[in-house]
C-alpha cells in the first residue's frame, strides 16, 4: 500500500507566539481517496490546509507530497510554489474568486503556468505562433470541461461575483482542478450550501476522485458530506489529532464525541471564548 | 567629535521633529479611521501657516503685538479655529460622498484638493515668498565652545514644549472621552459603531478637524520658526509628515510622534554632517527602508494575512 | 415662493438653519484667507481689505447651497438651476475680482470683462447656458428611480451603445488624429497641442498598465518617464547617439529601473506602495537636481538633438554638407511645420504602439494575470501564480513606455530640466488613468483631452488653471467615482456574443 501514499504529514506543529495552532500532527492521505479533516471550531484545520498550500511555514515537520515524479518536500517550498512545482491547489473557506473577471476567464487564468510557458514571456504570444495559439485552444478545451463537469457552461460569460453563492462554491473548485493538481485541498466546500446542491456536490467531489484519479482533502463541518463521501477521517481537536480511521469508526470514537458535544461538566467554550475567561483550555 | 555641534543639531532636530510630528498625527488619525491617506493635510498645514501669519499682521495691526503673550495665543487660537473649518469642509466636500466607494476616487479627489487649495491660497495671498520678522527673538546658550555656541532659542523651547502640552492634550482625549472611543471603535468596525448607535459621520468630521488643529499648530510654529512661508510649503512638509506617519506605524498617535522626531533627527543630522541637498532623500530613503523590512512601523502592530 | 421652498421632508426653518450653518462655514473660511491680503511693502508685509470677496463667497455659498436644497428635495428644476447658475456667476466674479487686488494684475478686472467685446459676451452666455443646462437636466423631480427607468435613461443606453461599439469608436478615433494635421496643418499651436495631448495619452496608457490592469497604485511614474528623457538627452550628448538608437535605449533603462526599484517594494500593500513610489519619484528629482556633473541640475540639459527623419534626412533649414534636408528629400519646399508634424506622427505611433501592446497582452496569459492580481493576490498565489514577478512585468513595461515618451518629450522640447518631472506631473498621468475609468484604454484618451488639452485651450486665465484643473479632478471623482468610462470588457468570450453580454449587465 505504500505506493499509494499521497500525503505525509508528519509531526507537523505550527506555533503562533506562544499559541500552539498544531501540535505534533502526523497522518496520511491516499491517492484515489477523499480524506476528511474535521474537528470543532479553532481546532486548527484551515492551519493544516496552509501550511499545506504554503500559506504558512510549518515551525516544525515534515510535509511530503508523493507526486508522479518522485516525492517532493512541501515545506520547503514557498507559496505560489507549492501550487506551481508541486501540484497542490485549493480553495478557500470564503470563496476567493476574481470576482470582476467571467467565469472562463477564472478557469483560463488557473492554467496560467502553462500558457506562459507556452507564450514564452509573452513574445511567442504577442505575435500570436503557433505554438500559443495551441497552447490556448487546449487551455479552453479544458476549461469547457471544467465547466461541463460544473454545470456552468451556460454561465461561462457571467462575472464570476454575479453566480449564485452554490455555483461560485463549484466555480472555485473547477478552477482549483484546472491547476491540474494531483491533491486537491477543500476548505468546507458545502458551508452554505442548500441540501440539494450539497448533494450535488458529493457527486462532484466523488467523480474527481474516481475520474481524475488524484487525492481530495477536505475539510468539512457538515457531517452528511462528511460521512457518505470520505474514505478516511481525521479528527482534530485544539491542534491535536484524536481520532484517525474510516468514517463509521471515527463516528463512534469516544474522544470525538466528546469533542463535539462535550462532558457533562464541560460548556463547550470555544477557544477564544475560554482564553477571554481566562480559562486554561486544555485545563478543561 | 564636536559635542558642541552634535547638542545643536540634535535641538534643531527635535524642533524640526516636533513640528513634523503634529502634521504626522493628522494623517495617522484619519488613516487609522477611514485608511485613507489624506494628500491635502500638508495644504491644511499650510493652511494654518498663513492664517497665524495674518493673524499677527491684524495684531500688528491693531498695535497688539506687543503684548506677547496675548498675540500668541491669539495666533494659535485664530488658526486652529480656521484651519479647523477647512479641515471639516475639505472632508464634507471631497471624501465624504466618496466614503465606501472605489479607493482610488477619494485618494485621487484628496490630490485634486491639494492642487486646489494651493492654487486657491497662491492666488488668493500671491505666490511671493511671505516673510516675516522675527518676532520671537533670543535663547539661551547652553554651552560655550571656542568655535561654537549652543544656542537653544526661546521659539524653539515654545515649539517643544507646545508640542508636548498638545500630545498630552490629545493623547487623554482620545484614551479617555466618549469621543476617543467613538473614534477608536470607528477605526474597528465602522459598519458596527454605526449600529451601536455611534454617529461616525461626525466621528469622522471630528477626526479631520483634530487633525486640522494639530496641523495648524505645526503651521504656526513654522510662521514663528522660520519666518517665511510660501503657498508651496505644504506639499514637501506633507509628504515627510506621512513617512513620519508611517514609520511610526499607522494608527498610532505616539508612533506618529516618534516618527516625527526621528525624521527631524535625521533631516538635521544629515545636513548637519552630510549633505544638505540630499537630506530628502535621506527622508525617503528611511521610508523605502521601513516599509520594506517593518511595514506596520516601529511601534504599530503588524497584520496577520488572514486566508 | 414659500411654496416654492416647502417640500414634504424639510420645513422653511431648517432650511433657514441649514443655510444659517453654511453662512458661518463660508464666512470662518473666507474672513482671513480672502478678506485679509498680505501686500509686500518695503517696509514689510501689510495688509489689505477685501470684505467684497468674502461677501462673494458667503453669498454664493447660501444660494448655491439653496440650490442644492432645492435639488435634494426634489422641488423645482428650474429654480435650482437658476440659483445654482447665479451661485456660479458669483463664483466666477469673486475670482475674477481677484485681479483688482493685486497690483502685479495690472489691468482692473472684474464682472465687467464680460461684456466688454461680442466674443466674450458670447463666451460668457455660453458658459451660464452650459452650467444652466448641466444643472437642470441633472436634476429629477422624481423622488423614486426604478431599475427600468435607470436601463432606460440616456447614459445608460450611451453606455451600451459605446460597448458594443468600442472598436468602431477606437477605429474613428484614430482615423481622426491620423489626419489631424491635413486639419490644422498650418496651425502651429494646435499641432503643439495635440502633440502635448499624445504624450499624456501615451503616458495614461503606459500607467495604465500598472494601475489599471495589475491594481498598483504607482504615484511616482514621472520617474520612469524622467529616466527616459534623461537618458536620451545624455546619451545623444556624450556619445552622439541618435535619436533613432535612443530610443529602445531609453526604454529598456525605464524598464531596469522599474525592476530595481519594484523588486523590494511590490510586495507592499496598496497605500504603502503609493507612498514608496512617491519617494522614488521624490529622490529622482533630487539627484537630477544636485548631480550636477551629470544632469546639470537645475539649469537642465539643453540643445537637446533633435530627431532625423528615420535617419534620412534632417529638418533644419540649411542642412551640413552630405547631409540631405527633409525638404531636398521630398522635393517640397521647406516649412518649420515639417518637423513639428513629423514629431506629432511619432508620437501617435508611439502611442499606438503602446495601446496595441497592451490590448494584446491583456489577452495574453500575463495580461490575465495582471487583472487576477488586482482582484485577489491570495487566489492567485494559490493557483501558482508568482506575484512578484507578475507585478513586476507590469511594472517593467509600464516604465518602459514611460521611458520611451520620456526619450519623445526630450527630443521635442530639446530642454529638459527636473521641473518638468514634479509630482504633479505624476498627480496628472494617474488622474487621467483614474479619470478614464480604470482599464479603459479610450477613457484614457477622453481623460487626457479633458484634462491637458483643455486646460492648456484656456491659456489666459493663466493663474486660474490650476486651480480649475483641482477642482475638475474632485468634481469628476464625485460625479463619476470609477471614472468616465469604467466597463471591463472580458478578455474572451465563449457562447455570448459581446453584445449579449453588455446588455446582461446593464439591465
Amino acid at each position: 500500500m505504500t505506493d499509494n501514499k499521497l500525503l505525509e504529514v508528519e509531526h507537523l506543529t505550527m506555533r503562533f507566539g506562544g499559541l500552539v495552532a498544531i501540535d505534533n500532527l502526523s497522518f496520511t492521505a491516499n491517492k484515489r481517496e477523499i480524506t476528511a479533516i474535521i474537528g470543532p471550531n479553532g481546532a486548527g484545520k484551515t492551519t493544516v490546509f496552509n501550511c499545506l498550500t504554503g500559506f504558512y511555514v510549518p515551525t516544525e515537520g515534515r510535509l511530503t507530497l508523493h507526486a508522479k515524479d518522485g516525492p517532493r518536500l512541501l515545506e520547503r517550498a514557498e507559496g505560489f510554489r507549492i501550487s506551481r512545482n508541486n501540484g497542490v491547489a485549493r480553495t478557500f473557506q470564503n470563496i476567493r474568486l476574481f470576482t470582476g473577471m467571467t467565469v472562463l476567464e477564472n478557469l483560463i487564468v488557473a492554467q496560467h503556468n502553462r500558457l506562459m510557458d507556452a507564450s514564452l514571456f509573452s513574445l511567442a504570444g504577442l505575435f500570436n505562433l503557433k505554438r500559443y495559439a495551441s497552447a490556448e485552444k487546449e487551455a479552453l478545451e479544458r476549461a469547457k470541461f471544467w465547466l461541463n463537469k460544473t454545470g456552468l457552461y451556460e454561465f461561462a460569460d457571467w462575472n464570476a461575483g454575479n453566480l449564485p453563492y452554490g455555483n461560485q462554491r463549484r466555480l472555485e473548485i473547477a478552477r482549483a482542478m484546472c491547476v491540474e493538481p494531483s491533491l486537491l485541498c477543500l476548505d468546507e466546500p458545502a458551508a452554505g450550501l442548500n441540501p440539494r446542491e450539497s448533494a450535488e456536490l458529493n457527486l462532484l467531489l466523488q467523480s474527481i476522485r474516481d475520474e481524475q484519479g488524484i487525492g481530495l482533502l477536505l475539510i468539512e463541518h457538515d457531517m452528511s458530506v462528511v460521512m457518505q463521501i470520505s474514505d478516511h477521517v481525521i479528527v482534530l481537536d485544539y491542534g491535536k489529532k484524536i481520532a484517525d480511521g474510516n468514517p463509521d469508526a471515527v463516528k463512534n470514537d469516544p474522544a470525538v464525541i466528546r469533542a463535539y458535544l462535550g462532558e457533562e461538566e464541560d460548556d463547550e467554550l470555544p477557544p477564544e471564548v475560554a482564553s477571554d475567561l481566562h480559562l486554561d483550555p486544555k485545563a478543561q | 567629535m564636536d559635542w558642541a555641534y552634535f547638542l545643536q543639531q540634535l535641538i534643531n532636530g527635535l524642533t524640526l521633529g516636533a513640528i513634523y510630528g503634529l502634521i504626522a498625527i493628522g494623517y495617522t488619525m484619519v488613516y487609522g479611521i477611514i485608511g485613507m491617506i489624506n494628500f491635502a493635510h500638508g495644504e491644511i498645514y499650510m493652511l494654518g501657516a498663513f492664517h497665524s501669519l495674518i493673524t499677527f499682521l491684524i495684531c500688528q495691526a491693531a498695535g497688539i503685538s506687543g503684548i506677547l503673550p496675548l498675540t500668541l495665543l491669539l495666533m494659535l487660537v485664530v488658526s486652529m479655529v480656521m484651519t479647523s473649518v477647512y479641515g471639516w469642509g475639505v472632508e464634507r466636500i471631497a471624501y465624504r460622498p466618496l466614503r465606501g466607494s472605489f479607493r482610488l476616487a477619494a485618494l485621487i479627489s484628496a490630490i485634486g484638493m491639494s492642487i486646489f487649495l494651493q492654487n486657491f491660497v497662491q492666488i488668493a495671498q500671491g505666490a511671493r515668498v511671505k516673510a516675516m520678522q522675527p518676532f520671537i527673538k533670543g535663547g539661551i546658550t547652553l554651552m560655550e565652545s571656542p568655535n561654537f555656541n549652543v544656542q537653544l532659542s526661546y521659539m524653539q523651547i515654545i515649539i517643544i514644549v507646545l508640542t508636548f502640552v498638545l500630545m498630552v492634550v490629545f493623547s487623554t482625549l482620545i484614551a479617555k472621552t466618549s469621543l476617543g472611543r467613538a473614534q477608536r471603535a470607528c477605526e474597528q468596525d465602522r459598519t458596527m459603531a454605526g449600529l451601536l448607535g455611534i454617529n461616525v459621520d461626525r466621528t469622522i468630521s471630528t477626526t479631520f478637524v483634530m487633525g486640522a488643529a494639530l496641523a495648524s499648530v505645526a503651521g504656526m510654529m513654522v510662521t514663528l520658526y522660520y519666518g517665511v512661508i510660501d503657498f508651496y510649503i505644504g506639499f514637501l512638509a506633507g509628504v515627510k509628515a506621512f513617512t513620519a506617519a508611517v514609520l511610526g506605524g499607522i494608527g498610532s498617535l505616539p508612533g506618529a510622534m516618534l516618527g516625527g522626531l526621528l525624521i527631524g533627527l535625521i533631516e538635521s543630522f544629515w545636513s548637519g554632517y552630510l549633505t544638505i541637498e540630499y537630506k530628502d532623500v535621506a527622508t525617503f530613503g528611511i521610508l523605502v527602508l521601513v516599509l520594506i523590512f517593518r511595514p506596520w512601523g516601529l511601534l504599530g502592530k503588524p497584520e496577520v494575512e488572514k486566508v | 415662493m414659500s411654496s416654492l421652498l416647502t417640500s414634504a421632508r424639510v420645513t422653511p426653518a431648517e432650511i433657514a438653519k441649514e443655510l444659517a450653518f453654511f453662512a458661518v462655514i463660508a464666512f470662518m473660511m473666507s474672513i482671513m484667507i480672502l478678506g485679509v491680503e498680505t501686500v509686500d511693502r518695503p517696509t514689510g508685509l501689510e495688509l489689505a481689505l477685501r470684505w467684497d470677496l468674502v461677501i462673494l463667497a458667503i453669498a454664493s455659498t447660501l444660494v448655491g447651497r439653496l440650490g442644492l436644497i432645492v435639488r435634494r428635495e426634489h422641488m423645482s428644476r428650474l429654480l435650482q438651476a437658476v440659483l445654482i447658475v447665479v451661485s456660479a456667476v458669483m463664483v466666477f466674479e469673486m475670482f475674477v475680482r481677484f485681479r483688482d487686488m493685486d497690483d502685479r494684475w495690472a489691468a482692473p478686472v472684474t464682472f465687467d470683462m464680460a461684456f466688454q467685446s461680442v466674443t466674450s459676451v458670447i463666451v460668457f452666455v455660453a458658459m451660464i447656458a452650459v452650467v444652466f443646462a448641466i444643472a437642470y437636466f441633472s436634476a429629477s423631480t422624481k423622488r423614486v428611480v426604478t431599475e427600468e427607468e435607470k436601463a432606460q435613461s440616456i447614459s445608460s443606453r450611451l453606455q451600451v451603445a459605446y460597448r458594443t461599439n468600442t472598436k468602431k469608436i477606437g477605429f474613428v478615433g484614430i482615423l481622426f488624429f491620423f489626419i489631424f494635421p491635413l486639419l490644422f496643418g498650418e496651425n502651429r499651436s494646435a499641432i503643439d497641442l495635440a502633440t502635448l495631448v499624445m504624450i499624456y495619452i501615451m503616458l495614461g496608457w503606459g500607467l495604465n498598465i500598472v494601475v489599471g490592469l495589475a491594481g498598483l497604485l504607482d504615484l511616482g511614474y514621472v520617474a520612469f518617464y524622467a529616466v527616459g528623457a534623461y537618458s536620451y538627452a545624455l546619451l545623444s550628448q556624450h556619445f552622439g547617439l541618435s535619436f533613432w538608437l535612443c530610443l529602445p535605449m531609453a526604454g529598456i533603462f525605464s524598464a531596469s529601473f522599474g525592476i530595481i526599484l519594484g523588486f523590494p517594494v511590490l510586495r507592499l500593500r496598496g497605500d504603502y506602495l503609493a507612498i514608496v513610489t512617491l519617494g522614488f519619484g521624490e529622490i529622482i528629482r533630487v539627484v537630477l537636481i544636485n548631480w550636477y556633473n551629470l544632469t546639470g541640475g537645475p539649469d537642465g540639459i539643453a540643445s537637446i538633438e533633435r530627431p532625423s527623419f528615420f535617419g534620412l534626412a534632417e529638418f533644419s533649414r540649411r542642412v551640413p554638407e552630405g547631409v540631405t534636408s527633409f525638404s531636398d528629400l521630398f522635393g517640397i519646399d521647406y516649412s518649420s511645420m515639417h518637423r513639428l508634424i513629423f514629431l506629432y506622427y511619432l508620437i501617435l505611433i508611439l502611442a499606438l504602439v503602446t495601446n496595441f501592446v497592451t490590448m494584446r497582452l491583456r489577452k495574453l496569459p500575463i495580461g490575465r494575470a495582471w487583472e487576477a492580481l488586482r482582484e485577489d493576490e491570495i487566489a492567485c498565489r494559490s493557483l501558482g501564480i508568482n506575484p512578484t514577478n507578475t507585478k513586476l512585468s507590469a511594472f517593467a513595461i509600464g516604465a518602459m513606455f514611460g521611458g520611451f515618451a520620456g526619450a519623445f518629450f526630450a527630443t521635442r522640447q530639446g530642454f529638459i530640466s527636473p521641473e518638468s518631472f514634479t509630482f504633479l506631473e505624476s498627480a496628472v498621468i494617474l488622474a487621467i488613468v483614474v479619470m478614464g475609468g480604470m482599464g479603459s484604454q479610450i477613457g484614457v484618451v477622453l481623460a487626457a483631452i479633458v484634462m491637458i488639452g483643455f486646460p492648456e485651450m484656456f491659456r489666459e486665465l493663466a493663474e486660474y488653471r490650476m486651480l480649475i484643473f483641482g477642482a475638475g479632478m474632485v468634481a469628476i471623482m464625485l460625479w463619476r467615482p470609477r471614472g468616465l468610462l469604467s466597463f471591463r470588457d472580458p478578455t474572451i468570450l465563449l457562447n455570448m456574443s459581446k453584445k449579449e453580454k453588455v446588455a446582461g449587465e446593464n439591465s
